[in-house]
């Protein structure tokens, strides 16, 4: 044996591969895939040979569906897109049928967007990595992220109403103007958020057991994550420095001063890490936002409520919480969608499980699905 | 089970029986209603407020009902989110898994209905009950987990009531499809189903 207990050399050399194979289903129920990912794996004793992920159990035809529906009531289907982070599917389609119908938006509405849409960016942040701790055994952990994520859905309640399928952007602007102190309570939630975040990083990633469970564990190297089109965090996580807040900017970002924390070695614990830095970031973000936002109008005047683009296509996209979110529109010239199609970053980094996992053991498999964060109402749409 | 419904049947037809059904009955849903553990069949948006139920906040556990993901220790299936055509069979076949007495709560209007994938979309069952005998729905997209918690609650309620006679036992179960042979009638408005729906 020449890995000492707990690092990653440990076991997987004593294993002569190719011996016998066995098969093992996992999913498409089971606590730690993270929804309803199936992954078929081929194992070698326990060292994971080839691990195929078996997509569509959530298919819910979201895209065809659009094309039945005018373009404002596309916006609740976006909603249960990335039902982690709901605002981000709002704002993509949102930014795009702006672009198509050439709507310009008031200027508080991009800073209500920017400050939803960083506070959902912790919210589902809180959600990754509370189930990748759970995963590895911290269910502790689970409890102090999901503490802060309600504290954002409470706020996300008093400000639309819903706690997860907001409905929120609108195309043309916000459906709703804050309600009085929420600011105030939002710069509190961003206080003490910090804390909470110092705390987890004490309680998380500076447990030996953590360290030992993520850390070496499904390497993706720069090049890789560039080949295969990862975005978000689990690129930045190998060390790629692409955001598209910074170096695609949108909205009223290029006001703000903020940065994009990366990786260096492209394991699970460095793409977790790269998560807990980015609400940092987000805070600051949200701060900034509010110290500069104007009163003025939510939504643009005038707008008709059956819009009917001229013929052509739109592409935009946003940086959601999980990668570069973009949606792509067709249109006729009639009141729907001709076509829509949403360009997933769950789905392309969930197409790099059968990279990472293999040579891995088996309970590895559940840490690297899990830091790559998937969410399937998006994966499968 | 299978001695449970001998036992209910002998003492439904026999003379005097009823005293002693009553009070088997009344022990039976007392010691299977105090601590429902849940199968957490979360597939979607739903899923989201289930967790959140049973973590801090709502704390699930006082109520004495806890997720637990493997078919064989739990009670209730919660079925929570959409259930795709491609998804219904590995459900049921949880729910076979599941030791009787079981219970089915359907949370969030996709479970209920379909809600708003009902129209014009190819791939989803449209409720649970069309597998699943179901107790408790639960209204809502997603659904409070105050909601979720009162449908336990609910749920034991019902329990409270349940008779191991034969003609007072849910009949639902009997008429259930094997889970070999779902299958899941084209309506109108399915694409393909003729007369156009949802036309553009």
């Amino acid at each position: 044996m020449t890995g000492e207990i707990g690092s990653d050399a440990c076991f997987t050399d004593r294993i002569e591969p190719g011996v016998d194979e066995l098969v093992v289903n996992v999913g498409p129920s089971h606590p730690s895939t993270h929804g309803v990912c199936r992954v078929i794996v081929h194992l070698d004793g326990e060292v994971v040979t080839k691990a195929e992920p078996v997509i569509g159990y959530l298919h819910r035809g979201i895209e065809k569906m659009a094309e039945n529906r005018t373009y404002l009531q596309v916006v609740p289907l976006t909603d249960r897109l990335d039902y982690v982070g709901s605002m981000y599917a709002n704002w993509a389609y949102c930014r795009t049928v702006e672009r198509l119908a050439g709507i310009q938006v008031p200027e508080r509405a991009e800073y209500l967007r920017v400050i939803v849409c960083e506070m959902q960016r912790i919210a589902s942040h809180m959600m990754s990595l509370g189930s990748a701790a759970a995963d590895t055994g911290a269910a502790t952990m689970f409890i102090y992220a999901f503490d802060q994520r309600e504290k954002v859905i409470e706020a996300f309640e008093e400000l639309c109403g819903a706690r997860l399928t907001y409905n929120y952007v609108r195309p043309g602007g916000v459906s709703f103007e804050i309600p009085e102190g929420w600011t105030e309570r939002v710069l509190q939630f961003c206080r003490d958020h910090r804390d909470g975040l110092e705390l987890m990083d004490r309680l998380f990633f500076g447990n030996v057991i953590t360290r030992d469970r993520m850390k070496h564990v499904g390497v993706l190297s720069p090049e890789d994550a560039v080949a295969w089109g990862a975005s978000g965090p689990v690129a930045r996580g190998s060390g790629v420095n692409w955001d598209l807040r910074k170096h695609d900017p949108y909205s009223v970002y290029p006001r703000f001063d903020f940065d994009v924390p990366t990786g260096s070695n492209g394991d699970c614990y460095d793409r977790a890490r790269v998560r807990l830095f980015e609400c940092y970031e987000s805070c600051r973000i949200i701060e900034q936002a509010i110290s500069q936002m104007q009163p003025g109008p939510i939504r643009t005047p005038g707008l008709p409520r059956l819009l009917a683009p001229r013929p052509g296509d739109a592409y935009d996209h946003i940086e959601s919480a999980r990668g570069a979110l973009g949606v792509y529109l067709v249109s006729d010239g009639s009141v729907r969608p001709y076509r829509m199609k949403v360009r997933s970053p769950a789905f392309c980094n969930l197409a790099l499980l059968p990279l990472l996992a293999e040579g891995h053991m088996l309970s590895d498999l559940v840490v690297i699905l899990g830091s790559l964060d998937p969410v399937f109402g998006e994966v499968d749409r | 089970m299978a001695l449970i419904d001998r036992l209910g049947e002998t003492l439904d037809s026999g003379q005097g029986g009823g005293i002693i059904l009553s009070t088997v009955d009344s022990l039976l849903d007392w010691a299977r209603g105090k601590s429902l553990w849940a199968m957490p069949m979360g597939t979607a948006c739903c899923a989201m407020e289930l967790i959140a139920a049973s973590f801090n906040k709502f704390d699930f556990d006082r109520h004495g009902t806890f997720p637990r993901p493997d078919p064989r220790h739990t009670d209730v299936m919660i079925v929570a989110g959409t259930i795709t055509k491609k998804m219904a069979p590995a459900v049921k076949q949880l729910y076979e898994q599941m030791a009787d007495p079981k219970w089915v709560i359907a949370m969030g209007n996709c479970a209920v209905s379909g809600g708003i994938f009902y129209y014009d979309t190819y791939s989803v069952v449209r409720g649970v009950d069309e597998f699943l005998p179901v107790d408790v729905y639960i209204a809502g997209c997603p659904p409070r987990p105050e909601s979720l918690q009162d449908a336990v609650l609910r749920l034991r309620e019902r329990i409270a009531t349940e008779s191991i006679a034969p003609d007072r036992r849910r009949e639902a179960v009997l008429t259930l499809p094997a889970t070999g042979d779902i299958s899941f009638g084209v309506r109108p408005g399915d694409p393909g189903a003729g007369g156009e729906s949802g036309a553009r």
